[in-house]
């Protein structure tokens, strides 16, 4: 199966079972097209008779002579691996991350947030340390083979807890040794809270640091406000830049939401460039549909012309010697994740679990709070295991409506809590998601073959 | 006209290193793989 696009002015093929990423002129990609289900002397008399001269008979044997060996090395027109990957069970992938939601509660409202606004309607809002233990004893416990642990402290804001993530932090070093494993923290904030004790606490302790910011103040504010309804923005923002600073080559993201509001996303990419933050991530907002905030389909075209103009970006200062990250762009085709990755995805609900400040296990963060999708709790560990194996099955092996997909090595069957909202099925598809996917992925593909040596 | 592959392994290839279940859960593309060199 190929995949042949045009970017600014270049021409790119995806081998899209073998990932090799092929970049030609018009001519190389419409021999390659050709050569799938024609010989090579039939190809070049089709090229002769439509190039007007402009490709001589000499260059075209050479190309082609070029293209059989991609061919022979199975970089072109390649065999689906599919065939050669055993079906996932549960078995085959223990537990190795927790989202710990320490705080079911929060210091903004702001309007889009999944979690009600931050604020879930628990009854007991913060996580005490007794669950917090409990809970790394669990994966401790359940995540038997595997080295590298990951936590990650959200909610709510998890900067009203920051206690008790001290508490964690600390109990987990503890054990590592003893039990031959390494966590590794994220942490998740709105940064209201962050003052410089807690700044250097997060970059002594952290290994990523997500910082939640929307752009422009106007952006940011429309949505980012505290509960007297005010924005957000002129707090947080010299925090954040301060964070920024002290964090040097540590991991850090500036975490974005894009809504209806701001199909013009562009322009906070740029405002944040401006601001000095160089690690960005834009997310599309997660809404029900009939929501003012949500994306609609006839948004993708703007949505598409963004994206085309981040990633003009990126190249234009990866050119100046002044490149920046873009979460979705950042691709590793060489030495990125193995198939058996690519085939399952992020792991919800089996290698993956989020925790309550109850000590409630749900397949992630997105699920939490519904409770068709309890899994069990972090003290009687798992009791609902027929659900921990649906999603230890859930792959590309099961997703009918992917099988087909050009970027299915790259989603991955996309995310189970947008395919169950938008499905009723986490193996179903998010439609408008996969679009918006397909559309990054081929200006990631474009910038990475454009900044290549 | 000229062909430039941007890179020089396949995902055939990781099928022999892969698996072994280290990598970060995360778009799950662009995590680099601790094995990839082994």
């Amino acid at each position: 199966m190929l995949h042949q696009f045009e970017l600014f002015g270049s021409f790119f093929t995806l081998d899209v079972n073998s990932g090799s990423l092929h970049l030609t002129d018009k001519f190389g990609a419409e021999a390659i097209k050709l050569f799938e289900y024609n010989s090579k002397e039939e190809c070049i008399r089709l090229l002769l008779d439509n190039n007007n001269g402009e490709i001589s008979e000499e260059e075209l044997c050479d190309f082609f002579e070029n293209l059989q060996v991609l061919k022979d090395e199975d970089k072109l027109y390649s065999p689906d691996i599919l065939p050669y990957i055993k079906a996932p069970n549960k078995k085959d992938k223990p537990l190795k991350a927790l989202c710990l939601n320490v705080a079911h509660s929060c210091n903004l409202c702001c309007n889009y947030c999944f979690a009600a606004a931050g604020n879930f309607t628990d009854k007991q809002p913060l996580m005490p340390l007794s669950v917090g233990k409990a809970a790394i004893d669990f994966l401790i416990e359940s995540s038997k083979g595997r080295y590298n642990l990951d936590v990650d402290f959200f909610g709510g804001e998890p900067l009203l807890s920051i206690d008790v993530v001290k508490g964690i932090v600390e109990y987990a070093r503890s054990l590592e040794k003893t039990h031959k494993k390494h966590f590794r923290f994220t942490f998740t904030t709105n940064g209201v809270l962050l003052n410089d004790d807690i700044m250097e606490y997060l970059n002594t302790n952290m290994d990523n640091v997500v910082l939640s910011l929307d752009g422009r103040r106007e952006v940011h504010d429309y949505f980012r406000k505290a509960p007297n309804g005010k924005g957000s923005y002129d707090v947080i923002v010299p925090k954040f830049q301060k964070f920024a600073e002290i964090r040097r080559d540590k991991e850090y993201y500036i975490r974005a939401t894009f809504t209806r509001h701001n199909l013009d996303f562009f322009s906070d990419i740029l405002h944040m460039l401006d601001l000095g933050f160089n690690e960005l991530s834009m997310e599309p907002v997660v809404a029900v549909p009939d929501s003012p905030d949500a994306i609609k389909e006839e948004d993708l075209p703007i949505i598409f012309e963004q994206y085309e103009l981040l990633a003009k970006e990126m190249i234009d200062r990866n050119k100046k010697g002044k490149p920046f990250g873009f979460y979705h762009y950042n691709i590793t085709l060489d030495e990125g994740p193995c198939a058996y990755k690519l085939l399952s995805g992020c792991g919800t609900g089996c290698e993956y679990m989020a925790v309550t400040p109850r000590g409630e296990l749900f397949p992630c963060h997105r699920f939490v709070g519904d409770e068709r999708f309890l899994l069990g709790d972090v003290f009687g560990g798992i009791k609902n295991h027929s659900l921990v194996e649906e999603f230890a099955q859930n792959s590309l092996l099961n997703h009918e409506e992917c099988k087909n997909c050009w970027a299915k090595y790259f989603c991955a069957g996309g995310c189970a809590a947008n395919n169950f909202e938008a499905s009723g099925s986490i193996s179903g598809i998010y439609a408008i998601g996969c679009e918006m996917f397909k559309k990054r992925l081929e200006c990631a593909l474009a910038v990475k073959a454009l900044c290549a040596d | 006209m000229l062909i430039k592959t941007i890179n020089k392994r396949t995902l055939k290839d990781s099928l022999k290193r892969g698996g072994c279940g280290e990598c970060q859960t995360s778009g799950v593309a662009n995590q680099p793989c601790e094995n990839a060199n082994r």
